[in-house]
């Protein structure tokens, strides 16, 4: 289990907890229950107490924890037969964008994602989920397969941004980021997604540009990480945690701006204490977002996700 | 104390600081150094004379030197919501905005004209890198959109100058969806068979060029215009490895298929009438210098045209198959 630096004070208690266990077990009629029960009681409670009011930062913190579960966890959970599709038919395939065709239930469906990896070998092949055009020029690909074979597409967001990287720009990151929002404006069919992590910015964008959004419970969707907008406006990346809150990030905000249309809850002490538990609340979610879409003609859910998006920005937050 | 140091110091140094050369008389090319005439930097359309750097414009001047006569009227832009984050950072986002406001004397980072080029009617947007380096917010967003529909409206070409470090971090995830936004606004042209020219001018990156500014049916790029979604120290930073010259710059976009063409900017007003009487269907221009047309909205005085045209309809937009008959030179 890893622990993020504000639930140290928790790690101790839950540590200790373990090892007066792993003591009972070794020497013979030795009753810890009680004490380890009492642990187990204020760590529940100091849970509780630090996921009850997360600051804008430490969600920021949750949303990268490394045990949360990824896109490979999702498709490989809550989809069958998937089947993966790889390359854009010009230059190369991205590891950072998975996606292919699969069914959620009965339905086929065509699922992109950006995957992170869960360990120094998968990260590095992952590129830590940061896209190359690539991997836009490939998910423009599948969005178009989706539209002509009249398949819902299910996207799930997760990544820190967009590859900044000498090939990346020789190759037209932008451009291809331009043309991925562009086919998703364009697809007559429903495109639901899901910020299951990290929303960074422009590589976030084009696979939120859908007919409803979630965010899971501690996810963030951002226009700049915290760090390089306290670069940038506090000159002092330290000032994070300032510019965390000043940005908005979070699912509940977000909410209330009318970017997202519903928050999936996590369980306590957020995605990475019971994973199987988010993975299945995320499923329910896609299901039922897929299903208010699936009466609409292909019109309708063009002409749904353009006013979604012009209408944007008409309201702000509340004073 | 003394009434030499009071008052003959203070009105001595007075009469001599008035004296002194006004600043905004000349300036320095950043490029070579050379000090530039500001009368003459200004017919040269900002374009150094010695090494041809091109300089900041600001959307008016380039309006000015763009339109026929310099008239144009300009659309009206629907104000957004102002500071809907109430962002703050070391000052307040209002602050900021009032501070850009003051010095810039334009409302926000765009500005959206309908008018003329070389007898060509057009709907003409304009970024401004001078305000909040031109970035894209909210207001941008609305610009670009009220662009997209004007020409819609009055079957117009539209010819974007995009200037911008990127989207408005002060308002947040709001910034962010103008990608999405402004892209439903290429969209309208696209459907309605208009022309959609992109002209990138330095610095065009991020979010700016990630959406709108790459979506062009044609690409022209100022020369030596920085062009990125990645700026080049932040790829600098991630890579660790120095990047070559010229890297992320305009040529260099050319050269890897990005752009169609890039070009001077005292040649940019003839190629721009040039493509968009070939893809409108209009024969050849008159070249050269024309007076503001003679009738039409368009002529009126600014302002009072932005405010009228708010209100009816314009009596050009029917009129805009004849417009080839004007064609013919004048006496």
């Amino acid at each position: 289990m890893n622990y993020l630096d504000f639930e140290k004070p928790l790690a101790e208690i839950e540590g200790k907890a373990n090892e007066l266990r792993a003591l009972a077990k070794t020497s013979e009629g030795m009753d810890v229950e009680k004490e380890a029960a009492a642990l187990d009681a204020k760590a529940g409670q100091m849970l509780k107490d630090l996921y009850g009011g997360l600051t804008a930062w430490r969600k920021c913190q949750v949303a990268r924890h490394p045990d949360r579960p990824h896109c490979k966890s999702y498709i490989e959970a809550l989809f069958t037969e998937y089947t993966p599709l790889a390359g854009d038919r010009n230059f190369a395939d991205d590891h950072a964008v998975m996606g292919g065709m699969a069914r959620l239930g009965d339905r086929p469906v065509m699922v992109i994602g950006h995957e992170k990896g869960h360990d120094t070998k998968t990260r590095i092949e992952r590129n830590f989920g940061m896209a190359r055009p690539e991997g836009y020029r490939k998910a423009i690909r599948l969005l178009d397969l989706a539209d002509r074979f009249n398949l819902p597409v299910v996207t799930l967001v997760d990544t820190p941004g967009a590859y900044p990287g000498k090939g990346a720009e020789e190759r037209g990151q932008s451009e291809a980021i331009a043309r991925s929002t562009e086919k998703s404006l364009q697809i007559g069919v429903p495109v639901v997604s899901v910020v299951i992590g990290e929303g960074g910015s422009g590589g976030a964008v084009a696979f939120a540009t859908a007919n409803r959004v979630a965010m899971l419970e501690h996810s963030i969707y951002s226009v700049i990480s915290p760090e390089g907008c306290a670069s940038i406006l506090w000159k002092d990346a330290e000032k994070m945690r300032e510019a965390a809150e000043a940005l908005r990030l979070t699912a509940q905000d977000l909410k209330q701006l009318g970017v997202v249309d519903r928050i999936i809850k996590e369980p306590l002490g957020g995605a990475q204490r019971d994973r199987a538990a988010t993975i299945k609340a995320v499923g329910e979610a896609l299901e039922s977002m897929i299903g208010e879409l699936a009466d609409k003609s292909r019109a309708a859910l063009i002409k749904d996700r353009r006013k979604k998006f012009l209408d944007m920005g008409r309201k702000g937050l509340a004073a | 104390m003394n009434w030499i140091t009071n008052y003959v110091r203070p009105t001595i140094n007075s009469i001599f600081s008035r004296r002194e050369m006004p600043e905004n008389l000349w300036s320095k090319c950043p490029e070579c150094g050379t000090m530039l005439f500001h009368r003459e930097l200004t017919d040269n359309l900002n374009v150094c004379t010695n090494c041809d750097h091109h300089l900041g414009i600001t959307p008016r001047e380039r309006f000015r030197a763009l339109f026929d006569g310099g008239a144009f009227s300009e659309v009206k832009v629907p104000e957004p919501v102002l500071d809907p984050l109430h962002f703050r950072d070391q000052k307040k986002y209002p602050d900021r905005l009032r501070a850009a406001q003051k010095t810039t004397g334009e409302a926000e980072a765009m500005l959206v004209g309908a008018g003329e080029i070389g007898r060509t009617p057009v709907v003409v947007a304009a970024q401004d890198f001078s305000f909040m380096g031109g970035s894209m917010g909210m207001y941008v967003g609305n610009a670009i959109i009220a662009a997209a529909e004007k020409a819609v409206e009055m079957k117009r070409p539209l010819i974007l100058f995009s200037a911008a470090g990127g989207a408005r971090m002060q308002e947040g995830i709001l910034s962010l969806m103008q990608m999405p936004r402004t892209t439903v606004a290429v969209q309208m042209l696209k459907e309605a068979g208009l022309p959609y020219i992109v002209v990138l001018t330095h610095p065009t990156t991020g979010g700016v060029t990630a959406s709108y500014a790459m979506l062009g049916d044609v690409h022209i790029a100022e020369p030596n215009a920085l062009i990125c979604f990645a700026g080049p120290r932040v790829i600098e930073q991630t890579i660790r490895e120095k990047l070559p010259e010229g890297f992320q710059r305009a040529e260099y976009l050319l050269d890897h298929g990005m752009l169609d063409r890039v070009t001077h900017r005292k040649h940019l007003r003839d190629e721009l009438i040039t493509i968009t009487r070939m893809l409108m269907g209009l024969p050849p221009a008159v070249r050269g210098d024309l007076p503001p047309p003679e009738e039409g909205p368009d002529a009126r005085p600014q302002s009072e045209a932005a405010a009228q045209q708010a209100l009816t309809p314009d009596p050009a937009a029917p009129k805009a198959p004849e417009k080839p008959a004007k064609d013919t030179p004048k006496p």
